[in-house]
């Protein structure tokens, strides 16, 4: 130890003890520093390498635009547009409450929006889809999404992201098939029709979208890019485009389905149609009166705006009438009652049967309109004069063992599904014994079946229920020698520049039995109706150039005003194609029905048309 | 020592004049600055927008600063400082107070005073201050080096300035100071039992700082003190602040292997690890350079340690030792704590690796304790060349 500071002695024992001590502290703790780094570095350096990838790499993914659908010619029906939404990533928001709050405040004072309702809106789609990202404003503004952008650091967590919205260019045309789209539900993530979805994916959801989804639906495509500690993107590392859905070409006619749009909506307001190939099918139009444009749904949709589509008063502007109303076809349903008539025996095309005007079953009267009598007639020309005499005593003598009637109105396709490629159709209701009976000791009508019923359904009264759609397929039936078709709007699956992919096989038709003659002699039945002196459409379809074949219809009900019914078939003899139509307050058929079914033969069979097409005030 | 049995080789410059200082303490040190200025150079390119070189040219400007100060107090003879003890510790408080009274706060502290081109850190300098002035103390009582009362007023010497800073709070340089005042006690010969009582005490100022006092509603250290000393013990668990930086310079350091990243190097580049140019910058060596980098850098330190504790044996007077010591102390303890901090086994205080953190105060001051023992170094070669003739 020194004694003086001035005295410099040789290092005294226990000063060279003390600094040996700090040597080996000091080798200690470089021998600690060094096993550390070698545990750390050398021994566990993969795991680190992985965690600090993990740290800066994400994965994000790029949704795939759906498939557009077309019409039969290559048409755009439904098209998609790019617009930018503003969402949120939850692990990204500032911890703590107070925090997340002012960029809540913030960003509702940038997209109009209340702070409350967001956050809110914010926690319950996280509690429903939790590990999603939520929206909080769809289709914003370029600007906006550029202040967003500009401004990460006073918007942690707020994201723009890239979203493809379905368009459709023809609003209200069609838009009762197209049906929506939306994000995936976890109720559907469970089906095995969407094993192939995730989180968040866009899906159909009604219509043909859903029925076609798994063609339209696309590959979703990602993006592994590389983001600092703040969140921002440094750089793409890699890149899987999104692989757009296929093409779906409809067998649906444009202008067809323009025209019978157009000419339902000047009738009275609520009606549908259908019209399709009598031989595969395929339908070329399909809607409904009210109708409405599905952009609103591309959008989330205010509740008020809803109730207006869903509202009976506005005519259920949502419902698609030609699949999914029942209805009393009136005279319509003649054809089935003929079919049935000739082929159980009861009658030939050339039985004669009288018709006074009235018939009495039982001690019940039934009339023609206006009781006029049309005197002795066979089955083609009751057809055309639409004698409803003749027909319920076909009724009447059908109402026997085996129910020939509703035997062939069900194999013809009245009162079940018809197998369309469309998610919601009414099987509607044949009016039958059992059926009856068995409502009755339900309680739910006050009388068993009696033979007064058949005669009623035989000329299309009564408890029948069918719809626009349904008639189509019987008169096509009868059209095409006794295949009942299973119709169809999707045609092909294409790519994006429309070459074919794959050809959708036309469905199997159902076969019955109906011969030659019976086929002839009710085709004849029909053409005299719109063509023959005394026909009940024939005012209707004078100066036509094409051949028609069709059957007027005048629905009662009590308390509101007839329904107008017209089912044609043209070109006679040899149909290719069906019309059936209905106006629910249209009146007598050849009033309101048959000019309609004129307008859209004309557009269908491309006839040019000069003038107003009168409407006809035949009773039928 | 005999001239016989000891050759003494001396170093001579281009003019035949004889360099006195320690080579091999001179190539740590500039292999340490050399070392910071290219970490700097490849890791802040990106923290300042369109000044890519802003942290790399003012860290190479405060080296050349302190280099110029190190070889002029190498040539001079540091017993002179002996006697202007009063002056140096009344500069120490000095500064410590206009700290309190003019300094900025900058992340909640209040450590720097303002001046054109360079924000000065009083406690930093502080550190070089106290060694000088304490060994200072210590030699005036010599004589009775063993005393209770001696042990006593050393402490309360080192005591006062450690609380100073801490409570601006710079918890880490109060630290640094207490561990220097350890080790001006410890080459004086100050006895065991006086260091194990020492000991004692600290052990109840630490339950009562950490546990009795928040108990009682009192809180000594400040929320993000407690868990920045305690997080390291458990970064898993930890989600706060503390815990994040610990994991994010884990994952720095592990993922460097054994060569490191480079280019790649995301956990810097991409702003993960925290603080990446002042107290993590040890993980950005062990990111970028790998265990061979980060080895190398040690290896520095090392040379460094080992030459200042051979200065400390070789110090012509007990001044010298003392002054010597307690650079070494203060280098040790600021190299142990500020790595051991990076790889997780010591507490997030806020002390920067000497010569390589980014800071000028840190640098400067280094490169001036560093030229003290350069000039104690000298000295001793001095006094044993005169001893020969």
């Amino acid at each position: 130890m020194y004694l003086d500071n001035e005295r410099r002695p040789t290092l005294t024992p226990q000063l060279a003890f003390r600094i040996a001590v700090i040597g080996g502290a000091a080798l200690a703790m470089f021998a600690v520093i060094f096993f550390r780094l070698w545990y750390l570095q050398v021994l566990s350096g993969d795991n680190y390498v992985a965690a600090a990838k993990s740290n800066s790499v994400r994965e994000i993914k790029v949704l795939a635009p759906r498939g557009e659908i077309v019409d039969r010619h290559g048409l755009p029906l439904v098209e998609n547009r790019n617009s930018l939404s503003i969402k949120v990533t939850p692990d990204k928001l500032p911890a703590r409450r107070a925090d997340r709050e002012v960029v809540y405040r913030r960003l509702a004072r940038l997209l109009n929006l209340n702070p409350g309702r967001l956050e809110r809106r914010v926690s319950r789609e996280l509690e429903l889809l939790p590990y999603t990202k939520p929206t909080i404003k769809q289709d914003v503004d370029r600007r906006v999404v550029a202040y967003v952008l500009e401004r990460q650091e006073q918007f942690p967590g707020v994201e723009p992201e890239r979203e493809s919205l379905r368009l459709y260019p023809h609003g209200q045309v069609g838009a009762h098939l197209f049906g929506q789209v939306g994000e995936v539900s976890p109720e559907e993530l469970k089906d095995e029709r969407f094993s192939e979805v995730q989180m968040g994916d866009i899906v159909g959801k009604a219509g043909i979208e859903k029925e076609y989804d798994r063609f339209l639906r696309g590959k979703n495509g990602a993006a592994r890019v590389r983001v600092d500690a703040f969140g921002k993107l440094t750089k793409t590392l890699k890149r899987d485009p999104a692989e757009q859905g296929k093409q779906l070409r409809l067998s649906l006619d444009l202008g067809v389905q323009r025209v019978a749009q157009q000419a339902l909506a000047g009738g009275t307001g609520k009606g549908a149609f259908a019209v399709m190939n009598v031989q595969n099918g395929e339908m070329l139009a399909l809607g409904s009166q009210p109708s409405f444009d599905p952009n609103v749904f591309t959008k989330p949709i205010t509740k008020k705006h809803l109730a207006a589509l869903t509202s009976k008063d506005l005519g259920e502007p949502l419902l698609n009438r030609a699949l999914q109303a029942g209805y009393p076809t009136g005279s319509t349903f003649k054809l089935v009652t003929a079919v049935a008539a000739l082929e159980s025996g009861h009658i030939t095309p050339s039985t004669p049967l009288s018709d006074p005007g009235f018939l009495m079953v039982g001690d019940q009267e039934f009339e023609n309109a206006s009781r006029t009598p049309h005197g002795v007639l066979s089955l083609v020309q009751a057809l055309t004069v639409s004698s409803d005499v003749f027909f319920y005593q076909l009724g009447r003598d059908m109402d026997e063992k085996g129910m020939p009637l509703q035997q062939w109105a069900h194999r013809l396709g009245i009162g079940r599904r018809t197998g369309i490629d469309l998610p919601a159709e009414e099987p509607g209701r044949m009016p039958s014994p059992e059926w009856r009976n068995s409502w009755y000791k339900q309680g739910l009508v006050d009388r068993t079946w009696s033979v007064g019923d058949n005669v009623n359904t035989s000329v299309g009264q009564g408890d029948l229920l069918a719809n626009p759609l349904q008639m189509a397929i019987a008169y096509a039936a009868i059209a095409n020698g006794g295949r009942v078709l299973r119709p169809r709007l999707g045609l092909r699956i294409e790519d994006a520049n429309g070459r074919a992919r794959q050809d959708l096989d036309a469905p199997t038709a159902r076969r019955v039995k109906i011969s030659k003659e019976t086929r002839d002699a009710i085709l004849e039945g029909l053409y005299g109706a719109a063509n023959a002196p005394g026909g009940t459409s024939t005012p209707v379809f004078a100066g036509f150039p094409i051949p028609v074949a069709g059957k007027t219809g005048t629905a009662e009900h009590t308390g509101r005003p007839d329904q107008s019914w017209y089912v044609a078939l043209a070109p006679y003899p040899n149909p290719k194609y069906v019309v059936a139509v209905t106006d629910e307050a249209g009146g007598f058929g050849a009033e309101t029905a048959a000019p309609m079914a004129r307008r859209i033969l004309a557009e269908l069979l491309d006839v040019k048309e000069t003038g107003l097409v009168q409407g006809g005030v035949a009773p039928d | 020592m005999h001239a016989a049995t000891t050759p003494v080789k001396d170093f001579r410059d281009a003019h035949g004049r004889v360099l006195r200082i320690d080579p091999l303490m001179l190539l740590a040190t500039l292999g340490l600055i050399a070392a910071s200025i290219y970490v700097l150079g490849t890791a802040t390119q990106d923290d300042r927008v369109g000044d890519p070189n802003y942290f790399t040219y003012r860290q190479a400007a405060y080296a050349g600063v302190g280099l110029v100060l190190m070889f002029l107090i190498a040539r001079f003879d540091y017993s002179r400082l002996r006697e202007w003890k009063l002056g140096v510790y009344a500069v120490l408080i000095g500064a410590i107070l206009l700290v309190y009274a003019f300094g900025f706060t900058a992340r909640g502290s209040q450590r720097s005073i303002a001046l054109p081109f360079f924000n000065f850190q009083a406690s930093e300098l502080g550190k070089l201050l106290l060694v000088v002035a304490l060994a200072a103390f210590m030699v005036d009582r010599v004589r009775r080096l063993t005393d209770r009362e001696t042990t006593s007023r050393m402490v309360l010497l080192a005591v006062v300035p450690a609380m100073l800073v801490i409570g601006q709070p710079d918890l880490g340089s109060g630290l640094v100071y207490l561990a220097i005042l350890v080790a001006v006690m410890f080459i004086a010969g100050t006895p065991w039992t006086h260091f194990a009582a020492l000991g004692g005490l600290a052990a109840v100022a630490i339950v009562v700082v950490l546990i009795a006092a928040p108990a009682g509603g009192v809180e000594v250290l400040k929320p993000y003190q407690k868990d920045r000393l305690t997080a390291f013990l458990n970064p898993g668990e930890n989600s706060g602040r503390e815990a994040y930086q610990i994991n994010q310079s884990l994952t720095a350091i592990g993922s460097g292997g054994k060569t490191g990243r480079g280019d790649e190097a995301t956990q810097t580049k991409l702003d993960f690890l925290p603080e990446h140019h002042t107290d993590f910058v040890f993980s950005v060596i062990g990111e970028e350079f790998g265990f061979v980098g980060a080895a190398l850098v040690l290896s520095l330190f090392a040379l460094l340690i080992w030459r200042a504790l051979r200065t400390l044996t070789m110090a012509k007077n007990f001044y010298g030792a003392l002054v010597a010591g307690g650079i070494t102390a203060m280098l040790m303890f600021q190299v142990f704590v500020n790595v051991g901090m990076t790889i997780g086994i010591m507490p997030i205080t806020g002390i920067p690796l000497p010569l390589v953190s980014y800071g000028g105060s840190s640098v400067i001051t280094t490169l001036m304790a560093i030229g003290l023992l350069q000039s104690i170094h000298a000295q001793a070669r001095e006094t044993a060349a005169v001893k020969r003739l």
